[in-house]
């Protein structure tokens, strides 16, 4: 490992300091990014990781502090200018143009001329000696709408290394991935450091900072409260060193006490737009006071299988049962209904369908409940009461910062998933529908999440996780269930199986 | 039989007469529209392009000293348009109503006060207005040459060129171009400033080369209408066009069906026609003829957090 020899400094932070408003983001940071190598950022959520990220990108300018590449200070006004010291950013929103080609997306900002022409063909050999080189292949003349999340990902990468950049920065790669697309991106980090390229990686998963970076930074609260090589420390320390205390992701769980079947689907199927079937004759019944588990490489119709139990997609055939009401292609049910019936809903997308991001923390935290006591009385807005709520929800869930009038957009992504998530399970739901529970939050919030929805289980709600982190699946279901290529290829006990045999039903390996 | 050879040469001449200034006001919005900046002062950039070109016409009896007045009236409005909507973030829409109401204004006012003849400007002649390039009078102006070719210019700038796929890029996802290291606003910027060329050369075409001289408000909804185009060509430059010439068709039809008795229908309501473009628009937009894709962002004032 030459990485660990002390080498010279890609990059040299000073005395870092940005504040949004009255929120003190970053207080003074020093931070030195080796050449060569991959540097790890963990944190809690709203620590300050994606903000000094931005700062050395250029998209946000620090109040006070000093930005030194390869020994000399630079200015980094401008993202332009970052990209021209050789630094490059992967966002943990993609910087893609929909509309565009993986080409086109390419050379924006780097066109090479005037006309586009000659750029485009040159990109296209540059494309293929990176595609070749780096292990990162994709289609140059795919839309990146058609594209999947990993595969997108592999285009914002190639961007940076097409830009020349020889520093790369990704802030949570991994959150969107498949674990097999997390597996090949690691190798694409290694191979470039071997190469040469400098990474920093924030992420949230320990393990993934231990196994694939060469030091790793802690921040908490806006400060870098540790420094480590990896090799010399572990995920215990590392998360104790983030949340300032011992975390135990182990549950201590007591078996379930089952009540009533309050959701019942059968022979569901569902057929997307362009006529693919989505959802395979599935059936699932749950039970007051379980937790089930919902297994499977993401794209297997896990996230149309939520859609349609939470009321948003009416089902093409078979029907569901929730607390009564039957829902089938001729009855179709609606979310307002769904959430009157007592089912609450966790979307996977918590920007999109969670919250409305022009919104104040306080609406998000009231939305879809809007028109409930104590929110609204005689068709008016109660204001005060709705940030007392929202405020209260804060507290109860630690949601950082305390600020009930801060846009919902501007909370960093962890704390955005903590109020939606605090929102619906707050209202004490009779059926609780969760996608991905906790991606993109911090290991203090993975251990909180995870014993409330134990809590909510235990109180007599049935609970159904849907998660792409077997971890996660294994220790918190009652049941699992494996989802492949719209169906339900299996059902396995926690206890019974482990993560190598729940990866080969998820391959679609028929079920043992 | 000759009859209907004569009325169809002159529905198609006066097409060519209508569609000329849409074409033109059309690409122009497209340039705006795919920026993401929904243009709505169309209309109000021509109508005061159409007045100054008049007017500096009658002052120094030039043509092209009214060209040249006409681009410059558009482009300080586009730039007005700009400023709100871009370096203040207000809504372009509302903006771009204000435009129009200024423009409506400004026009009559200024008129009134230099000529005095209720808003219109003195009739032009000889080489005030801008002459028949090849065909005696019938018309055909340079600008109608400059509608034509316009629209493949337009294609192969959106299409072929740097400027063009930014262009296309800040329409859709404004971040992505930020963090590519150019600047949204200047790029905006750029689109509004075409935009208002082809504004102020609509204009222009209106009142010193269709017409000659300027009355009050005779632009009478043609931006609106080269917005409409613009959707109806699903925000590209060649069916754009094509939506433009059915218009401009709808319109000479109307103005030759004016009280003729079609056997078995009776007389055929122009109103009806008129509106045409308006519901195809309608009817589009509500998703019968297909699913209109506008860009993006467009309508959305981009904001940098700092
Ligand atoms: N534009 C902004 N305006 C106001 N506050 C902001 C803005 N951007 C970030 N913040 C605040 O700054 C703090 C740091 O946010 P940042 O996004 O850097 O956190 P993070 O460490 O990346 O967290 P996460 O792991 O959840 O992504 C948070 O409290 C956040 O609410
Ligand atoms: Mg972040």
């Amino acid at each position: 490992m030459q990485a660990l020899t002390p080498t010279a400094a890609a990059i040299e932070l000073r005395e870092i300091e940005k504040s949004f408003g009255t929120v003190h983001a970053v207080r003074g940071v020093s931070l030195r990014i080796e050449k060569g190598a991959i540097t790890g950022i963990v944190g809690e959520n709203g620590a300050g990781k994606s903000t000094l990220m931005s700062i050395l990108y250029g998209l946000y300018r620090a109040d006070a502090g000093e930005i030194r590449v390869d020994g000399r200070p630079v200015a980094m006004a401008s993202s332009r200018e970052a990209l021209g010291h050789g630094i490059g950013m992967v966002h943990q929103h993609f910087m893609l143009v929909d509309t565009f080609t993986v080409l086109e997306n390419l050379v924006l900002g780097a066109e090479g001329g005037p006309l586009l022409a000659g750029g485009l063909e040159a990109a296209r050999a540059e494309l293929a000696r990176l595609a070749r080189e780096y292990g990162l292949s994709v289609d140059p003349d795919a839309r990146i709408a058609d594209l999947s999340v990993g595969e997108q990902q592999r285009v914002e990468i190639l961007k940076v290394l097409f830009r020349g950049a020889r520093i790369l920065i990704l802030d949570e790669p991994s959150a969107v991935l498949t674990p097999q697309e997390t597996d090949r991106l690691f190798g694409v980090l290694a191979s470039l450091r071997e190469r040469g390229v400098t990474v920093v990686l924030i992420t949230h998963k320990l393990r993934e900072i231990v196994a694939v970076t060469d030091h790793v930074c802690v921040m908490r609260r806006g400060r870098v409260v540790a420094e480590r090589r990896t090799a010399d420390t572990n995920v215990e320390e590392l998360a104790e060193l983030m949340v300032g205390r011992k975390v135990r992701l182990d549950l201590d769980k007591i078996p379930p006490r089952l009540g009533e079947v309050l959701l019942r689907a059968e022979h569901l199927s569902l057929v997307d737009g362009r006529g693919v079937r989505r959802l395979d004759d599935v059936g699932i019944e749950l039970r007051a006071g379980e937790i089930v588990g919902i297994a499977g490489v993401s794209g297997n119709g896990q996230s149309e299988l939520l859609q349609v139990l939470s009321g948003i997609r009416a089902p093409d055939g078979g029907r569901l049962t929730v607390c009564g009401r039957v829902i089938d292609a001729d009855h179709p049910g609606d979310p307002a209904e769904m959430r009157d019936l007592g089912v609450a809903h966790v979307p996977e997308d918590r920007l999109r369908q969670g919250m409305v991001a022009a919104f104040e923390a306080s609406e998000t935290s009231i939305l879809g409940y809007q028109g409930r006591a104590p929110f609204t009385s005689y068709y008016l807005l109660d204001g005060p009461a709705v940030v007392a709520h929202c405020a209260d929800l804060m507290e109860r869930y630690d949601v950082r910062p305390r600020l009930p009038t801060l846009g919902s957009s501007l909370f960093s992504g962890g704390n955005q998933q903590k109020l939606v998530l605090a929102r619906e399970i707050a209202r004490q739901p009779r059926v609780l529908l969760v996608g991905q529970p906790t991606r993109g939050v911090d290991i203090g919030a993975i251990e909180f999440i995870r014993r409330e929805l134990v809590k909510a289980r235990d109180a007599g709600c049935a609970v159904l996780v849907v998660s792409v982190e077997l971890e996660e699946i294994l220790s918190l279901s009652d049941r699992i269930l494996v989802m492949f290529a719209g169906r339900i290829v299996g059902e396995v006990e926690p206890g019974e199986t482990n993560e190598p045999a729940l990866g080969l039903l998820m391959a679609g390996a028929a079920a043992a | 039989m000759d009859e209907a050879l004569t009325f169809f040469l002159l529905t198609l001449a006066s097409m060519a007469r209508v569609a000329t200034p849409l074409v033109l006001c059309a690409m122009g919005g497209l340039f705006a529209e795919k920026s993401g900046i929904v243009d709505i002062g169309l209309e109000g950039k021509m109508l005061m392009a159409a007045f100054f070109a008049a007017a500096s016409a009658a002052v120094t009896g030039s043509a092209w000293a009214g060209v040249g007045a006409a681009i410059l009236a558009a482009v300080a409005l586009a730039v007005l348009h700009g400023l709100a909507c871009i370096t203040y973030r207000g809504n372009q829409v509302v903006s771009g109503v204000a435009i129009n109401i200024l423009a409506a204004g400004l026009t009559v006012v200024l008129g009134t006060a230099w000529f005095a003849r209720g808003g219109q400007t003195p009739p032009l002649t000889g080489s005030q207005r801008l002459p028949s390039l090849f065909l005696p009078n019938a018309g055909d102006n340079i600008l109608v040459y400059a509608a034509l070719l316009s629209v493949p210019l337009t294609w192969w700038i959106v299409e072929r060129t740097r400027f063009g796929l930014r262009l296309r890029a800040v329409g859709e996802m404004p971040f992505a171009v930020d963090a590519a290291g150019i600047s949204v606003a200047w790029l905006r910027y750029r689109a509004m400033l075409i935009c208002g060329l082809f504004a102020g050369l609509a204009g222009a075409y209106l009142s010193i080369g269709q017409n000659a001289g300027f009355s009050r408000d005779m632009t009478a909804g043609q931006g609106f209408i080269a917005l409409a185009a613009i959707i109806f060509g699903k925000w590209r430059p060649l069916p754009t066009f094509g939506a433009c010439l059915i218009f401009g068709l709808l319109d000479a039809m109307a103005i030759r069906l004016q009280g003729v008795r079609v056997p078995g229908l009776g007389e055929v309501p122009v109103q009806l026609i008129l509106a045409m473009p308006y519901l195809l628009a309608v009817f589009l937009l509500a998703g019968f003829i297909g699913r209109a894709v506008a860009p993006k962002a467009s309508g959305v004032p981009y904001v940098k957090e700092h």
